[in-house]
């Protein structure tokens, strides 16, 4: 499989283990991944709180460079970065009037031809490749962590159901993962008030932590670089909060999938968290 | 048409404005309270999502300013919750970014809501310039601009050891273009 890829601001910088085990596991399941040449940010929630033409130029510039390059898909591994590039092409597809305007700001001829997904869509197609190449089940109880953006709003990301999604629990399962149930899948942990408003991500994501270390799980696995951000970078926050130490660890799915593949720990990016994954380094060894 | 007829009035209300952006009708809303029930930051809001949408059906110039002088505005988290959740499908986030707009032009910002403003605006300078969100750059932006000098001092060191905080920015090549998008997007006044 060959597929375009939109790896975004986060994934260089504070999620970089994201792009890290991404790459990695895709690479060993067979994915050519081309990366969209000259990628621009999608503008996150700063676009499209402060300017709406800003939020659907910079997505457009994205998916237009992907069509020069012949790419016809294009997985956007980060949920905030794949919900701009959907949100965008959506509002574009149904104002055909806003086009003539925004290929004069990008510069480039915009068709709406590309296919956004998300790491999840591309990972469960392969299931069957992953099952086939799991040699280090991963056999810990586990959180599933969607969170809003992939799932919400569901007239515009069409992915799995908005209330108590399935497709990652499946994924777990497939790699020997015993999801646990619990109720808060979808609610959100506080997303881009990270440095602005700490004290609610630390009331948002205390609440996540708890209830999944209350459901008995041994690792919250999350798909979103804002998400694990707020669960792992501001643990220290989320534990002040709840006047308790968690040391639950939040992984991406990517990583979770690479360790069961047997995969080496570092090139997972797994020693970058600030809560230690500390079943990563035996996890490798039992393959 | 005389300036006291309905229509006019109507023209002139925030309500009105909301539909013409953004094609949310506000009349669809019949107060069934889901939305705020559901909201993750619903009690930390001085006016909840609920009653936004209500004071916002009045179209009285007095409740128009309550709303654009909210802190809630600025607390929306985008989480979409309300509008999946939302019976008569009333897209609430839509109506929390254009009112939000419309109290930055107004001048009408909630004075805790200027360091959430600070922040998108740092976010923004940064990829203006560079093409991709230069963390650090942000984040010493932000402080600069909302004054909380001593934010996170702490983390950066720490995620600098992780090597999640790159130094220097990731350029892209087409710079120019960049300044270009902005010029024809937000720069336009």
């Amino acid at each position: 499989m060959r597929i375009g890829y939109y790896p975004g601001c986060s994934l260089l910088g504070s999620s970089r283990e994201f792009d890290e085990s991404a790459r990695t596991v895709l690479e060993a399941l067979d994915v050519e991944l081309v990366e969209v040449p000259d990628w621009n940010c999608c503008g996150a929630s700063s676009a499209h709180i402060l300017n709406h033409e800003l939020s659907l130029a910079l997505p457009a510039r994205i998916l237009a460079l992907a069509e020069q390059a012949g790419l016809t898909e294009v997985l956007a591994p980060c949920a905030a970065c794949s919900n701009r590039l959907l949100s965008a092409q959506q509002h574009l597809e149904q104002h055909r009037e806003l086009w003539a305007g925004v290929q004069e700001a990008i510069g480039l001829p915009y068709k709406g031809t590309v296919k956004v997904v998300n790491i999840l869509e591309v990972l469960d197609r392969l299931k069957e490749h992953i099952a086939v190449k799991t040699t280090a089940p991963f056999t810990k109880k586990v959180a599933s962590y969607y969170g809003c953006l992939l799932v919400r709003p569901p007239r515009i990301v069409n992915f799995d159901r908005p209330e108590d999604p399935q497709s990652m629990d499946r994924l777990l399962q497939a790699v020997g993962a015993i999801p646990v149930e619990w109720p808060f899948k979808t609610e959100c942990c506080g997303a881009a008030f990270s440095v602005t408003r700490t004290d609610l991500v630390a009331r948002l994501s205390g609440k996540l932590v708890q209830d999944a270390v209350k459901r008995g799980a041994d690792a919250i696995v999350v798909a979103c670089p804002m998400c694990h951000s707020n669960l792992d970078l501001r643990r220290a926050e989320i534990n002040e909060h709840l006047q308790e130490e968690y040391t639950i660890p939040a992984m991406f799915i990517t990583q979770v999938v690479g360790l069961a593949l047997g995969l080496d720990p570092k090139a997972l990016g797994l020693h970058r968290h600030m809560v230690p994954v500390e079943f990563a380094e035996t996890a490798g060894a039992l393959s | 048409m005389s300036s006291g007829t309905h229509h006019h009035e109507h023209a002139d209300t925030l309500a009105w404005r909301v539909r013409q952006a953004t094609g949310v009708k506000l009349a669809h809303c019949y107060q069934c309270g889901k939305c705020a029930a559901g909201c993750p930051v619903a009690t930390e809001m001085d006016t909840t999502s609920c009653q936004v949408l209500r004071l916002l059906q009045y179209g009285l110039p007095e409740y128009d300013e309550r709303v654009l002088r909210s802190e809630s505005i600025w607390l929306c988290l985008a989480c979409e919750t309300c509008s999946t959740r939302c019976p008569q499908e009333v897209e609430i986030p839509k109506v929390m970014d254009f009112v939000r707009g419309e109290a930055l032009r107004l001048n009408l910002v909630h004075p805790r809501g200027k360091d959430i403003l600070a922040f998108h605006r740092a976010f923004l300078d940064s990829i203006e310039y560079t093409g991709r969100l230069y963390e650090m750059g942000l984040v010493a932006d932000y402080k600069v601009r909302s004054r909380h000098f001593l934010k996170d001092v702490l983390l950066a060191p720490k995620m600098y050891v992780k090597g999640k905080l790159g130094l220097l920015p990731h350029l892209i090549r087409n710079r120019r273009g960049m300044k270009q998008l902005f010029k024809h997007t937000i720069g336009k006044g």
